[in-house]
């Protein structure tokens, strides 16, 4: 069945939440450049920074282990590093018992490394998202000069992606109850190029339907006096003491990557 | 709804996530996207004037819509549309190149389907590339059948499956380049999946594009697309970048390090490389050269993740392809301007 399921931010009102958006998404940014630039194997640093996400989490009140499992969703990408473990320089540690692939102990490292390095980013990502409505992190894009248009682009996707997945989810429905199979069979009875070819149509009226769409929705818009540009309130101003609160967990990250390059 | 959910997002996650790229590839890809979106919001700007927003963001969330509808294929797996190429025919490449840069933003803000530093890559990847390819594929492979209704589905279908082989290629390099995946394994690995993948990717756009085409023709308004010229320059540099970053280590002058390094891995990437049934000579493996196998493209490059030899490869990798991709776009520039004095003389 098809739903969305993305991340709202929590109802809670903490200082993570009320934190101007700017700030928490360039921070958010710092924190996931700054995991980047951790050398490899620097684990106490991860686990430093494991625990500063953490933090950041039981301060917005979000739920840590609901963190973490959410995060868990970039393993399969795992799958890329993991070649590095069987193509690594020696010290070998022990080699495969079926095929004999040696286990190298720097390409175990480095493979964990950046598997750990991606789980700490991504709860990063969790949390600034978690903390923020997403409509107030576009007006923060596009005050930090993202480009207007896109911006308006991405919020137009946002406004009506809803409406269109609920719209695949009637057009899978409505495939799903035409296409009974009696029990037993195999799902794949008819051909690759059937299956395809049904699933390609529903694409197809899909993307109609969007077009349509968006010329009511354009329509309406120029009756209600739209000209082109989007309308923009004026960004508040950008308070200090957000900005002194946006430094503690960057600087913390960046005291930890100083430590672990010196190190 | 529920504020946080613990089951994965219900399309499978596609794009790279952050830690997989390298930092500084990661920031390079930034400042290319940024200047390719810079550059298709003054190219869209004439074609579909203040239409172009709500059209833009509605026709991408049916592409992020669509992409949740799956097939059943063999293999016990299902298949779902990318969409890079569909909506480059439909709406043209530039128009493309946006639609696809707020997916992916929306996909990695959203639902991290995608990491935020690695999001100008994934931007390259799925929008830029899909987009230029796939959308130069149809219009030659068209013109090729004399615009029959024919010749447009077999462009479609040739675009689409080569715009996923050329942007694996891209993303295997790119893990090579990172120091994530070696070059030997990675390549042939996302090639060969990308190429079966591929064929579902063209299915699925043959028969959408045939369904727009029978109920309305002239939705596909991407024919009349400006800025065609400039969009060539930009793929010829694309596929500069990556013949120059494929072969770029070849030449480099560390090549005697590499090549001692090469010789420590010779035996488990021959393993990890050499398909099923595939004999290699033991003499072989023992002098530390790889044997015959037909996916070695790059036969004595492996990066390294350790020391200074990796490094000087991203960074000579990256300034190569940033030469050239800055080439590309000033040739761009420059051809667009002289079709602006043209226009007005």
């Amino acid at each position: 069945m098809i739903q969305l399921q993305h991340l709202n931010p929590t109802e809670a009102d903490t200082a993570l939440h009320r934190l101007d958006p700017r700030v928490k998404l360039i921070v958010a940014l710092s924190l996931i450049l700054i995991t980047g630039l951790m050398p490899s194997g620097a684990f106490g640093a991860y686990i430093a920074l494991f625990a500063l996400m953490m933090a950041e989490a039981i301060i917005a009140r979000v739920s840590p282990v609901l963190v973490v499992a959410r995060s868990l969703a970039v393993l399969p990408f795992s799958l890329a590093a993991v070649t590095l473990i069987f193509t690594g320089p020696e010290p070998y540690l022990a080699a495969l018992p079926v095929t004999g692939w040696p286990i190298s102990e720097p390409g175990l490292v480095q493979c964990v490394s950046i598997v750990f390095k991606s789980l700490i980013s991504v709860q990063a990502a969790i949390l600034l998202i978690a903390t923020t409505h997403f409509t107030t992190l576009l007006w923060a894009m596009s005050s930090l000069r993202i480009p207007g248009v896109l911006v308006a682009i991405i919020s137009f996707m946002y406004r009506y992606l809803f409406l269109l997945a609920d719209e695949a989810a009637r057009l899978s429905r409505a495939r799903d109850s035409r296409s009974a199979v009696p029990a037993g069979s195999p799902v794949t009875a008819r051909s690759l190029i059937f299956r395809a070819r049904t699933t390609g149509r529903m694409i197809g009226s899909l993307l109609v339907r969007a077009f349509e769409r968006s010329e009511r929705v354009y329509n309406a818009m120029l009756s209600r006096g739209y000209t082109g540009a989007p309308m923009q309130i004026d960004p508040p101003q950008l308070c200090p003491r957000d900005v002194l609160i946006g430094l503690i967990p960057v600087l913390i990250a960046a005291s930890l990557l100083a430590i672990s390059l010196i190190i | 709804m529920s504020p946080i959910l613990s089951a994965p997002p219900a399309p499978p996650p596609m794009h790279a996530p952050d830690g997989f790229f390298s930092v500084w590839l990661s920031i390079a890809g930034w400042i290319i996207t940024l200047v390719m979106v810079g550059l298709a919001i003054r190219n869209t700007r004439s074609q579909l004037g203040e239409r172009q927003i709500p059209l833009m963001g509605i026709v991408g969330a049916a592409i992020f819509a669509g992409q949740m509808l799956n097939f059943t294929i063999p293999g016990g797996t299902s298949g779902h549309l990318l969409g890079g190429t569909l909506a480059a025919i439909i709406l043209g490449p530039w128009a493309s190149v946006l639609v696809m840069t707020a997916v992916v933003v929306v996909q990695g803000l959203l639902f991290q389907d995608g990491g935020l530093l690695v999001m100008g890559i994934n931007i390259i990847n799925m929008g830029i590339i899909t987009s230029f390819v796939g959308y130069f594929t149809y219009r030659h492979v068209k013109k090729l059948f004399k615009d029959s209704r024919g010749g447009m589905l077999a462009g479609a279908f040739a675009g689409a499956w080569l715009s996923l082989i050329v942007t694996s290629a891209f993303a295997a390099v790119e893990l090579a380049v990172s120091g994530t995946s070696p070059m030997g394994i990675a390549l042939p690995a996302m090639v060969g999946v990308h190429s079966l993948i591929g064929v579902g990717e063209g299915l699925l756009t043959v028969f959408a594009l045939s369904f727009i085409f029978a109920t309305r023709p002239d939705l596909l308004t991407g024919e009349a697309a400006p800025g065609q010229k400039a969009a060539g320059w930009v793929l010829t540099g694309l596929l500069l970048a990556l013949a120059i970053t494929l072969f770029a280590p070849l030449a480099s002058p560390y090549s005697d390090g590499l090549e001692r390094i090469a010789e420590a891995f010779a035996e488990p990437s021959e393993v990890e490389i050499a398909p099923v049934g595939f004999a290699v000579p033991e003499e072989a493996v023992f002098n530390g050269k790889f044997g015959e196998s037909p996916y070695e493209i790059l036969p004595d490059y492996t990066v390294p993740f350790l020391g200074e030899s990796g490094a000087s490869t991203i960074v000579a990798g990256m300034i190569g392809v940033l030469i050239v991709f800055g080439t590309a776009v000033g040739l761009a520039t420059l051809t667009r301007v002289r079709k602006k004095e043209e226009l007005s003389t």
